[in-house]
This record gives C-alpha cells, structure tokens and sequence, in this order.
C-alpha cells in the first residue's frame, strides 16, 4: 500500500493537541484560491525551482531530455510547458535549486517516521496528524495509516474538507481521535464558485461525525472579501450552535506566507493583492460567534 | 524589585571593569617576607596577609557586604600564577571586548614592582618550559587548549557545611587533626602537618576579613545619619561578627557566610569557574522556615537579600586571560552556576519555596552573572519546570535545565555513594560534580575536527605543513571507512598521550608549588586526610578533558562515508583537494557535501551513528585513565566559545564547512544542519550515552513564537521532560529571533540588554566577537514549528 505526499512534518503544534508529527497529503478537491499550501492540490509530482539557491552550474541542461532548460544571458530557464516532470534534473542539482514535491511512499515508511517521536506524543498527548490537500482523497492510504497508528495506540487526527463519501468517512471514523474540519463559507453558490465544489455534502458530513459523537475542532480561514461578511459569520455560528461535540472552533486569519510558493511552482496567485485581516475586525468575528459557541479561538 | 536592589543592580551594571594592583604587591610582599616555610604555609602567609592588608569597601546601602577587589569590579591580577607584561596591560586596557581599565599607578606598579619580583618565576613560565616540543606544537596547531597555564584548577563547588559549622569548627577539626598525626608510622605526617597548620592560618584569615568589615559597618553605622539605614549597619556589623567564625544563624547570615568563603576562594587563587554556592535553595530553606516561623523574615525580605547577594556576583568579573586562554573563554562571566531544585540526599523532591523564590530572582536580576540553572528530577512537580519556563521564554539563557536523574546517574558510574551523587549538581557551563567533595577539573577543550584533518593528510597539519601526528596512511592507502576511522583512532591516541603527559606535569606543578589550603578546608576529605586541594586531597578526584566538535565531525565521517565509499560520488582525493581549496572552484563539491549526505540532528540513523562513532572513540581514548590525583579521566562535550577558536584553527572540512569558520558547539547539530525541528535535534542527542560522560551541551535556539501564552510553556516543558526521558543530560534555550540579533549586530548601542546564551552560559550579546555574533545568529532557528 502506497500513498503520494508532500511532507511530513515533525514537532507539528498547531495541527491538534500536544506535539505531533503532521503527514500531508497531496492531492485536494476543492481549489481554494487561498490556499497557503499551493503544492498540495495537485495529485502527481511537481517541481519546484528555487532561483535564489541556483549557482547556475548549468548540469541540469543536459540531464533534461525534453530540452526544457536552457541558459540565456547566464541565467538557468525551465520551460514549463516543455517540462515532463520525471524529474531527472533533480539529482545534478546538489544546490537544491530544483526540487521535487511529492513523492510515494510506503505505508510502513510513513509510520516508521511516525514512530520516532512517540516519547514526545506520550510526554504531552500528542500524537499523528494526516493533512493535506485532503487526506480522504486517498481514503485507502489513509485507513491503512490510522489503523496501524491505533494498533500502536498513537492518537489520531485529521484535518478535512470533508470532502468524501459518508461511508468511507463511516469507515475511518472509528480511527480517528480528532477530525479537525475546515468550513470555508455557508453559502452554496458561493462556495461552489470559490473552491469548485457544493458544500451541501461537506456540511452534512461534519453534521454526521458530530450526531456519531466525534470530536471535532471546526477550523475557519478568514478571507477579507470572500468570506468574512457578517452574514456569513452569523451563518456559521448558528450552523455550528445546531452541532453536538464541536470542541473548538479556531478561527484562521487570511496570511500571505504561500505567496513565494506560487511562484516557486510557477504559478499566479490570484489573491495576491488580498490584504491580511485587521485585528478589529477578527475581534468582530470571534465576538460575534461566541454568541453562538463558547470555545472560539484565533490561530489553533 | 525595591529601590535599593535597583540602586545597587545599576550600580553593578554602570560599575566598570578595572585592574587593581593591590593584591600583587600584597602576595610580593608575602612571599619576600615567608623565608623558609613549606608551600602550603607560605601559601596561607600570603592569604593571611591579604586578607589584613588589602582595602575593604562598604557600598551604599548594600546587606550583603564585601568585594574581592576595592570597589565593584576591580579585579585581582595573580602574578604568582600568570604575570601580566606591560603588553598584555595594554591590550587588555585597549581591547574591544572585555577590556579591563589599567591606570597609569598600576602601569608604574607593574613595571617597577611586580614584574621584576615575578617574570621567569610564575607558574606559568614553568608550565611552558616542562612541556615537550610535540606539545607545544600540537598546542600551537590548535590541537587542544591548555586551562591552568594562567587559571588555576578549581571546577569545584561547595555543599552545606559552612551553614552547619563556622571557621572555629574547623580550626578544632584541623587541630584534632595534627594532634592525632602519627610521626612514627605515617612518612607523610610531616607534609600533612604543614598543609594542616596552613589551613588553621586560612580560618583565622577569614575570619579577620569579616570583622574588619563588622568594624567598618560599626563605625559607618555611628555616623549615620538615616536611623534605618543605622539600623542596618549594625545588623551588617553583629552578623560579620558572627559568620563565617560561627555556623549561621539566620537566612542573612548563610548569604553572608558564603560570600565571604566565596572572596576567600578567589583571592587566594583565581580557579576556574570561581566559586559556586552550588544547591542554594537547599541550603537556604531551613533559615528561610524558621525565619518566617519567629517572624523574623518575610518572602519580600529574603527575595531582597538574595537579589542583594545576587549583585556581588556581578561584581566580580573574571579574571582577565591573555593569549589563547582569552579567545576560548572571553567573557566577564566567571561561571558560577548555582543550583535549584533536583533530589534531596535521601532521594525525594527537593523543589521548596525558595526554590521558587530564586527563579523570581533570576527572571527579576536579569544578570549575567552568576549564571543559574535547575536541576530537574522526574520527581519535581511540572509547576516547577513551567515557572522555569516562563523565565527561560523571556529569552535570557537561564536558567538552563539539567535531568537531575542522568547527573546521579552520571556520578554513580563514576563510583560515587549515592548521597554524595544527590547532594551534587552541576556547574561552570554543565559540569557534574560532587559538590564540597569533589575535584573535577577540566584541563582542556580538544579539537576532534583537526584530527581528523591531520589524519586525511598523514599526520601533516595542512595549515603549517608541520608532521604533528605519525604517519597513519597515506591517501591511497585509505581504501575503506574502516581504514579512515581506524588511522583516526591512532591519531587521537597519539595527540592524546601528549595531551595527558602534559596533563600530569601541570598537575605536579600546582600540588607541589601551589597549594590552596583554604580551598582545601572547605573540601571533604581536606581535612582528615591533611592533604591539599591540589594534591588528591578531595573525596573524589576527576579530570576531563572536553571534546569540541562533535557534530562537524559526525557530518565530516558522514559524508566521507556515504559520498565516498558507499556512493562513489566522489573519491578521497577529489575531497581533499576540495578542502585544501577551501572549496573555492569547488562549490559543486561543497553543495553535494552540504546537501547530499546524511547530518547529525536530523535523527538519521546514518548520520547519528557516525555520531556514535566519534562519541566512542574518544570515550575509548580518555575514560578511565588514571591522573596523578588517585583518581580518573572523564569525557564531557562542552565548548564555552572555543569552538569558534578551534574552528580558526581548523581548514574545510568534509561536512562542507569553510576553513576557518566555527565547529559544531557542545552535542549541538552544525549550525544551521538540523532540518526537522527539534524533536529530530532531541532524538539524535538522545541516541549517545550521557551517563558515560560527566556533562554535555546542548543549544536550542526558538523565536519567542513558539513559546507564547500557556502552551508554548507546556511545549517548552514537553520537550524537555521527553529529551529527558532519552538520557540527555542538559538543554538550554536561546529565546530571539534573528532579526533581532542581526538587528543588535548592526545597532548594539540600542541593544545593549541584549542577553544570549552563548554555551554553558548567558553573556552580552555586544560583548561578543563578531564571529561569535555570526554563529549565534546561523544556529538554526525552531520557528514555524
């Protein structure tokens, strides 16, 4: 059994309780222009050029067979749209200018990594995080890491859209210790037009793993423009006052720190000119759905 | 804090640093006059004398009286050790960092006086002219460092004894002593009788310091004008009456008791490390419960009088070192590292509320010096380690954090009964000892990285061309790893026998010309076995001598391993011709170096093995060689700043460092190598064996981020009691961003406060060197996590 990820992350303390070691998943459904983690939505392999770590030795030019890379005026150019993505330039390039995100790994590669820092996850109730993109996107992989982590009795989270099947998510549920759920905006459509996906199963999955007496930690991303409105916060607090077992609810300020990974990847990033929320006005959002649930928090 | 602590700490913080002669004239003069005497006598002679003649001082409004020079950081100079040219006065005069003002009197002193009745006739001539020529060589290589050639040995601390027994008891104890030598039967009656006599001079010496200070307090109280402040003055009068000649008897007069021990121990010598209250708290406590129980102290009056006590610390910087001595410890800081917290003898809890009292010190003092830490037991209560934390996060270096279990078990290894292993702790930067029975003496920093580059060039050191090391292989010869590491072991063998033969002769020339009888007496078994500090008179007596390197040299072995001879990447000779190069022309080779091969603190079997490796080879080479003491050679890894003088020492190496840049400090990765955050740093640590060892140092440096608000404490708390549970023995924590330090870099005028930890100790980050700046600032920083 294999998987493609993109990290693994040890020391994790934002991802749940206690010190953990987050695993992520590449691969993603939905298509948030937000996305700090761009190299996460895409399932296959990528690479990623960091032009400020190139001593421009030039051996990735003939170790490219699709001739992708060339050298003008003594600076390193990559063609992307030539470029195949094997990969073969990588191994030349002992500066880490090209490097490859994702890779496949094994199941017992992923928990032998895992296993490492058990003294910490026992010392403060840590445990395993899988992450992403979504992790459910590769449901099979994900089961069989959350079994082994419970035949170990390392605790479990993971972080969803929830996006996926209610009755793959019936499956893994027994496995998992925590889901941390993202919830991005109430609105149908707009949620449709922003991540290309309805959230009508979204929102019913997080309502099934509640009325299942799942923990959960509901995780909001505030985005200035697209989804901080008072209507929609409103919606959200009262959609959440209708769950049982909501432990938390953590509200993520927008951040531009993704912003460089765009462009290592080659990418646009559409909401490049999106200023980060002021605190005012997070001030107004925590308020106003602590009118509706006790435990909110900034940052998780 | 009150006003008079802020008064006397700004006075401490404002005083500066000067030399003063009086102390040099004072030993002259003592020595022109002992006439035929025994070393051990003529050593009390000369304390004795100090300690009647020398200026004694009262600051204004102080409660805890007494400095070592005449005022607040004027400091002693020791001819008899180490004679200070007129050179050396300048330099130290002029120079950048740790400067010491010289007035022209002592100018005049030095030339007319003190150097013509001392050059050619100090110890440290005679250290220099004993040594071999393949010493001197490997010395001058930057091989190894040389701790007593201007210090003299002292890495010791003090237990509880002086807060149960005053100077009286132990001039009986000294006189049952020689009463009961056996003249008939005991070939050493007559030199155990002289070291005795020599000791019962230092109790009377003590005791006459503190009563002139009673006398100058008396008379400074009659003419007070302020009847609180009178008031005072006669409390500072009737207690220097009282202690160090009588056991104390109140929480005043234990700090009182100390500090005049402590001035004993560093005028009569200037030891390393200073001197040390070692388990304060411990000692503290049963003054502080009866205090409080007849209402004769409160919480605030005992914080009061240990931020009091606090300040003295600070005044006394270290003695200034010249030379090599100066770049591989410079700083004021003198290392006196007290205690808090850990096991009591009989094996339970010992955190009390002074132990908390003290963390409020610290966190409030904010001093450099003296330098504290806790020792943290298993045992000890999470609120303990939390209220630690919420000092350490303020991002100060301290106090940094021992595991109270591996030190015992540290201690027991070494043979010690179990008591005396609780009863101890650590000190210096992070030393383990037997406090007040214990010598253990580092005698010097060991460069593991310039082996290993004598040993890639046949025992040729490639920076002079000098054949310091035997011809262990030439490059062709060298056809596997084994072969590397085995020609290695045979060169650490060889500068190590050079080191120790050293080693033996220095440690003659202090037992036989440099005696320390007040030392001495407050040392278990001093006393009952009338023999000197110096001489194996301790309980326990153990040298270390301090591998620096450890984690350039696991990446060096790394590399070499799997780029060379497991990959065939690269072939010996194209690296070494890299490294010759300095890698210029080969930045290619220095990335593969760099990126490609496995690094210690990444927890990578690869790499932590090789770690592993290098831990053992030079655990193999120095344990358990005897010295001329009765007792042992240890190990410990600890560099204070000399990795970055071995690093100056040392060409490129293959972990793709650049010549001249500094080693790997203390267990720590290479800076910057570790990429997987700290619990990967803590694993790979984990994976050597503490206890085999007598300390090591471990730095983690975090922005203040990852600390913040209550869970930031307990992952600070998390991550220590899991690296203990791996065996580590220490970890301290560096608390600032990068930005800041480039920022103090740039502008230190607006950041003098700014205090790092630089290894087993916090100093200035503006006092620091400009390389030193640059590696603090490159050592990987945990944020994000």
């Amino acid at each position: 059994m294999t998987g493609t990820i993109f990290n693994i992350m040890r020391c994790s303390i934002n991802d749940g309780p206690g010190i953990r070691t987050t695993v992520f998943f590449k691969g993603c459904p939905l298509a948030c222009p937000w996305c700090h983690n761009p190299e996460s939505v895409a399932r296959e392999r990528e690479i990623v050029l960091r032009d400020d770590r190139c001593i421009r030795c030039g051996d990735c030019i003939d170790s490219c067979t699709s001739h992708a890379i060339s050298a003008r005026d003594g600076v390193i150019v990559t063609d992307r749209s030539l470029c195949l993505r094997c990969g073969d330039c990588i191994p030349s390039c002992y500066a880490g200018a090209r490097e490859a995100v994702g890779r496949e790994v094994s199941v017992d590669e992923v928990m032998h990594e895992i296993v490492r820092d058990r003294v910490f996850y026992d010392r403060s109730s840590g445990g395993a995080t899988f992450s992403g993109g979504e992790p459910f996107l590769q449901h099979e992989f994900l089961m069989a890491l959350l079994e082994a982590c419970k035949r170990l009795g390392i605790h479990t989270a993971v972080d969803t859209s929830g996006c996926t099947s209610p009755s793959i998510l019936e499956r893994a549920a027994p496995f998992v210790d925590l889901f941390l759920y993202d919830m991005k905006v109430m609105d149908d459509q707009k949620h449709t037009a922003f991540t290309g996906v309805s959230n009508v199963l979204l929102l019913e999955n997080l309502r099934r793993l509640t009325a299942w007496g799942k923990e959960v930690i509901v995780r909001i991303p505030v985005i200035p423009g697209l989804n901080d409105d008072p209507e929609n916060i409103r919606r959200s607090g009262e959609w959440l006052s209708s769950l049982r077992t909501i432990r938390e609810v953590h509200v993520l300020p927008y951040h531009t720190s993704g912003t460089e990974k765009y462009a290592r990847l080659g990418r646009r990033y559409a909401l490049g000119a999106t200023p980060t929320p002021d605190q005012l006005h997070l001030a107004t959002i925590l308020n106003e759905l602590r009118h509706h649930i006790s435990r909110v928090t900034l940052g998780g | 804090m009150t006003e008079r602590v802020r008064k006397l700490r700004e006075q401490s913080l404002q005083a500066v640093p000067t030399l003063t002669p009086e102390r040099a004239l004072l030993v002259t003069d003592a020595y022109a006059e002992a006439g035929c005497v025994s070393a051990p006598v003529r050593r009390a002679l000369a304390f004795k004398h100090i300690m009647e003649q020398r200026c004694i001082c009262l600051n204004e409004g102080e409660l805890i009286v007494g400095e070592r020079g005449p005022a607040p950081k004027a400091t002693f100079t020791y001819p008899e050790l180490c004679c200070h040219s007129l050179e050396d006065l300048a330099i130290l005069d002029t120079r950048e960092k740790v400067a010491f003002a010289v007035s022209d009197d002592m100018r005049a002193v030095y030339r007319d006086r003190v150097i013509p009745a001392w050059r050619g006739r100090t110890i440290r001539e005679k250290i220099f002219e004993e040594m071999t020529q393949e010493w001197k060589d490997a010395y001058d290589a930057g091989v190894f460092t040389e701790f007593m050639e201007q210090r003299a040995p002292g890495h010791t601390v003090l237990d509880d004894k002086i807060y149960r027994k005053g100077m009286c008891d132990f001039k009986r104890e000294i006189g049952e002593r020689l009463a009961a030598l056996d003249f008939l039967a005991d070939p050493d009656a007559y030199a155990r009788q002289e070291e005795l006599r020599a000791m019962a001079i230092c109790t009377d010496a003590i005791v006459t310091l503190a009563h002139r200070h009673a006398d100058l307090a008396a008379e400074c109280a009659r003419t007070e004008s302020d009847p609180a402040r009178k008031a005072e003055l006669d409390t500072i009068a009737s207690v220097c009456r009282n202690v160090p000649a009588h056991a104390p008897a109140s929480f005043h007069e234990a700090l009182q008791a100390y500090w005049f021990v402590h001035l004993g121990v560093i005028t009569e010598l200037n030891p390393w490390d200073a001197f040390n209250p070692g388990r304060l708290d411990q000692h503290l406590y049963p003054f502080y419960v009866r205090g409080i129980a007849e209402g004769t102290l409160t919480r605030e009056s005992a914080r009061e009088l240990l931020e009091c006590f606090w300040v003295k610390f600070n005044n006394q910087p270290a003695p200034p070192k010249v030379g090599i001595t100066a770049a591989e410890s410079s700083t004021y800081t003198d290392f006196a590292n007290i205690n808090c917290g850990g096991l009591k003898a009989d094996g339970t809890d010992a955190v009390n509320e002074v132990s908390y009292l003290m963390l409020d010190v610290i966190d409030e003092m904010c001093l450099v010096q003296p330098s504290s830490n806790i020792q943290l037991s298993k045992k000890n209560p999470d609120a303990f380690l939390r209220h630690a934390g919420k000092v350490i996060r303020k991002g100060r270096g301290q106090p940094s954090i021992f595991n109270a279990e591996t030190v015992v078990e540290e201690m027991l290894r070494q043979g010690k009964s179990i008591e005396d292993a609780r009863n101890g702790g650590t000190s210096g930067c992070v030393e383990t000892g037997a406090f007040g029975k214990e010598s253990y003496i580092l005698t010097g920093y060991f460069n593991m990285p310039k082996v290993l580059e004598i040993t890639l060039h046949n025992g040729v050191d490639p920076r002079t061309g000098k054949q310091l090391g035997p011809l262990t292989g030439a490059l062709p010869e060298l056809t596997s790893f084994d072969d590397l590491l085995h020609a290695y072991k045979r060169q650490l063998h060889h500068f190590i026998d050079i080191k120790m033969r050293g080693n033996n002769v220095i440690e003659r020339i202090y037992a036989d010309y440099m005696p320390v009888p007040f030392l001495s007496l407050l040392m278990d078994d001093c006393i009952a076995r009338g023999k000197d500090y110096n001489d194996g008179g301790a309980r326990y007596n153990t040298n270390y001598i301090q591998g620096v390197g450890l984690g350039t040299m696991a990446d060096s072995l790394a590399a070499i391993n799997s780029l060379v001879f497991a990959d065939g990447v690269l072939t010996l000779a194209d690296l070494i011709g890299a490294l010759d190069a300095d890698f210029t022309g080969c930045e290619k080779t220095r990335l593969l170096l760099l990126n490609r091969a496995p690094k210690y603190g990444n927890d990578d079997d690869k790499a932590d093995m090789l770690m592993r490796e290098v831990f053992d080879a030079f655990y193999d080479e120095v344990n358990g060689r005897p010295n001329t003491k009765g007792g042992v050679y240890r190990i410990n890894l600890l560099p204070t700043t000399c990795h970055v003088y071995f690093g100056s020492m040392t060409g490129a190496t293959p972990d793709g460092r650049k010549g001249g840049t500094p080693l790997s400090e203390g267990i720590s990765p290479v800076q910057g190598a570790d990429r997987k955050g700290p619990t990967a740093v803590l694993r790979s640590a984990g994976k050597m064996d503490h206890v085999k060892t007598g300390g090591t140092l471990l730095n983690q440096k975090f922005t203040p981020q990852l600390l913040e608000g209550e869970k930031g404490i307990d992952n600070l708390g998390h991550l220590v009691r899991s690296y203990f549970t791996l065996g580590g023995h220490h970890i301290q924590f560096n608390v600032v961003t990068a930005e800041t330090l480039r920022n103090a870099q740039q502008h230190p005028e607006l950041h003098r406060d700014l205090i790092v930890r630089v290894a087993g100790y916090s100093d200035y980050f503006g006092d620091l060197g400009k390389t030193l700046q640059d590696e603090i600032i490159a050592r990987t920083e945990h944020s994000g996590y």
